[in-house]
């Protein structure tokens, strides 16, 4: 990587880029003898949407799974902000400021949606029980500045109409949408979105692309998603990363990405040797 | 015993199966022998009981059987408490753990091997003699209470003091509990893992840290219980029976109903008396044995979720 890109730049629409925020070098990952995963490296910098397509298969939310440490790959460095991350467990990963949603939807369905907001805040809360018994001011102050930040969210991605309704009871558009506020409330440093445009029809997908750059331009948080719809991708990110049968074959902006032939054969489909 | 006492005895033992199923989705079978073991390490510590004595006597031909100190009451359900704690680390360490994603039978099936278990060890590590238990909780008919219902209506109500101090040790429980599980930082972490793992891990709960902390939840309601029950009737190895008796009690209640734990436990500890009492003589006695199981049986046909239970409905 040259030094010309390390530097803080400015988009057109005026987001600032900042500096590698992560970065993903020479990852494999294996299941047994399967390959999910074959050496593959690219970064994330501050500030940017930058998404993962590909075919089904291709190992994309493998990928998403190693970076929120869901999956341990056999070789590679995951280095954030600015050091290589030692080997850790899925909720250790939550807790260095990395938020994630799933593919299949993993919200506490028997709780409401403002609870599993708050549930969000978890990793906010410095209160320890005892101290919650004893120093009931503090703690209430704390819940009160939670109970804050979970509230902007919840208007900020319209759900407030079903605050107090439990979350198995939404329909699957709103769902997504409450995981994306839970993920949101932790003030996430890095946020990953496993395919949340999946399964929605024309009007829900404009409405999570609106919410995803609304998010990106008003928090400034760093995005990383997975989608397999190129259209919606190629509107949404800063730059993509291509990867098919588990390699990189792609990498650069939306145009490059669109251009590149290895890419348009691999969607339009061609014999692999 | 009189029907109150039972009744809150079974609930405190219903409390620490619903604690845990709501949880972690465990059937904990082993709850009753959990009280046991607790009672039973509490009156060893007590008394200054060598553990393990009958074992090492028998292996190394020496005679000891106390340390010949008494610990006082306080430290000594201190001391339990830790052991507990110490207990359900091991049972997450070294059962459950292994277990994660399993069928719920698996799950019940390793709560019946670990009630085996524990009250083996509790058996070699304490002995199986019936030993008194007294961390001076007060005993005897409450007077005040006998006076005032003999000025009232003519004649007195006998109750012992010890059932009026587990009514109120077992509200106080139900009420922390409560509270706990819905305001505070752990509690809300162990609501979600309840409810999803996948996801409470995303939101960077430490799933390992809340299933201890579930058991040890567990460990001190059975200790809770296993004071009551000791003190009343000695420590003795029946006290595990308790635990099927809390099954009725479930069903009536609602396995994820922690007031429901108590009102059912209530209802089944007073309603076996009554119906002795009044039914008893007419066919032969003994009613106590099945009444609570048959009243079980019949919630289950006609309201299966118990009384204060989550409705399950499936969507097609």
């Amino acid at each position: 990587m040259s030094v010309m890109d390390q530097e803080t730049h400015v988009t057109p629409d005026g987001r600032t880029i900042g500096g590698v925020l992560m970065e993903m070098r020479n990852i494999s990952l294996r299941f047994g003898g399967v390959k999910a995963i074959t050496d593959i490296s690219f970064d994330i910098r501050e500030g940017e949407i930058r998404a993962i397509i590909g075919p089904n298969g291709a190992g994309k939310s493998s990928m998403l799974n190693v970076v929120s440490g869901f999956y341990i790959p056999q070789e590679g460095e995951v280095w954030y902000k600015g050091s290589v991350r030692p080997q850790m467990r899925p909720f250790e990963v939550a807790r260095q400021g990395i938020a994630r949603t799933f593919q299949n939807i993993a919200l506490f369905e028997g709780m409401s949606v403002l609870d599993n907001v708050m549930t969000g805040r978890l990793n906010h809360m410095t209160t320890g029980l005892l101290s919650q018994a004893i120093w009931k001011g503090k703690a209430e102050q704390e819940e009160i500045e939670n109970r804050e930040v979970a509230e902007k969210i919840i208007d900020f991605l319209e759900i407030q109409h079903i605050r107090k309704t439990p979350v198995s009871r939404l329909p699957y558009g709103l769902k997504k949408r409450v995981e994306l506020a839970r993920a949101l409330v932790a003030q996430p440093s890095l946020l990953l979105l496993d395919e949340p445009m999946a399964g929605m029809n024309v009007e829900e997908k404009e409405d999570m692309s609106r919410f995803i750059l609304d998010v990106n331009d008003e928090f400034g948080t760093t995005i990383a998603l997975i989608e397999h719809d190129m259209g919606v991708v190629m509107d949404l990110s800063d730059r993509v990363v291509v990867m098919d049968y588990g390699k990189k074959i792609g990498d650069g902006t939306p145009d490059e990405v669109r251009n590149n032939q290895a890419v348009i054969d691999a969607y339009l489909g061609v014999a692999h040797d | 015993m009189n029907g109150l006492m039972a009744g809150v005895l079974y609930a405190l033992v219903a409390l620490g199966f619903v604690l845990i199923f709501k949880a972690s989705g465990i059937f904990n079978f082993s709850q009753g022998v959990m009280a046991l073991f607790a009672a039973l390490t509490l009156v060893g510590i007590m008394e200054g009981r060598v553990p393990f004595s009958h074992l090492i006597n028998a292996v190394f031909g020496t005679s000891v059987h106390h340390f010949g100190w008494n610990v006082p009451a306080f430290a000594a359900i201190l001391l339990t408490m830790v052991v507990m704690v110490g207990l359900a680390w091991l049972v997450n360490r070294y059962i459950f753990r292994h277990l994660v994603g399993q069928e719920p039978i698996i799950l019940f099936m390793a709560t019946i091997g670990l009630a085996y278990f524990l009250e083996g060890f509790g058996d070699i590590m304490w002995g199986s003699d019936i030993k008194k238990l007294d961390v001076g909780l007060p005993q005897g008919i409450n007077s005040t209470i006998d006076e005032i219902t003999y000025n009232l209506l003519g004649y007195g109500f006998f109750i012992d003091n010890l059932d009026l101090w587990a009514t109120f040790v077992a509200i106080l429980l139900v009420i922390a509990l409560v509270l706990f599980a819905q305001y505070s930082k752990h509690g809300r972490a162990m609501r979600a893992v309840a409810d999803d793992h996948q996801a409470a891990l995303s939101v960077g709960i430490n799933l390992n840290f809340i299933w201890v902390m579930v058991w040890s939840l567990a460990g001190f309601v059975a200790l809770v219980a296993g004071i009551m029950w000791g003190t009343k009737s000695g420590v003795q190895f029946s006290l595990s029976l308790i635990a099927l008796k809390a099954l009725p009690v479930l069903m009536l209640g609602g396995f994820t109903s922690i007031p429901g734990a108590i009102v059912g436990g209530l209802i089944i500890g007073v309603g076996e008396k009554l119906f002795e009492f009044i039914v008893g003589p007419m066919v032969g006695g003994a009613t106590e044995n099945w009444f609570a199981y048959v009243l079980a049986l019949i919630f289950l046909v006609f309201r299966p979720q118990g009384l204060f239970g989550e409705k399950i409905i499936e969507r097609v």
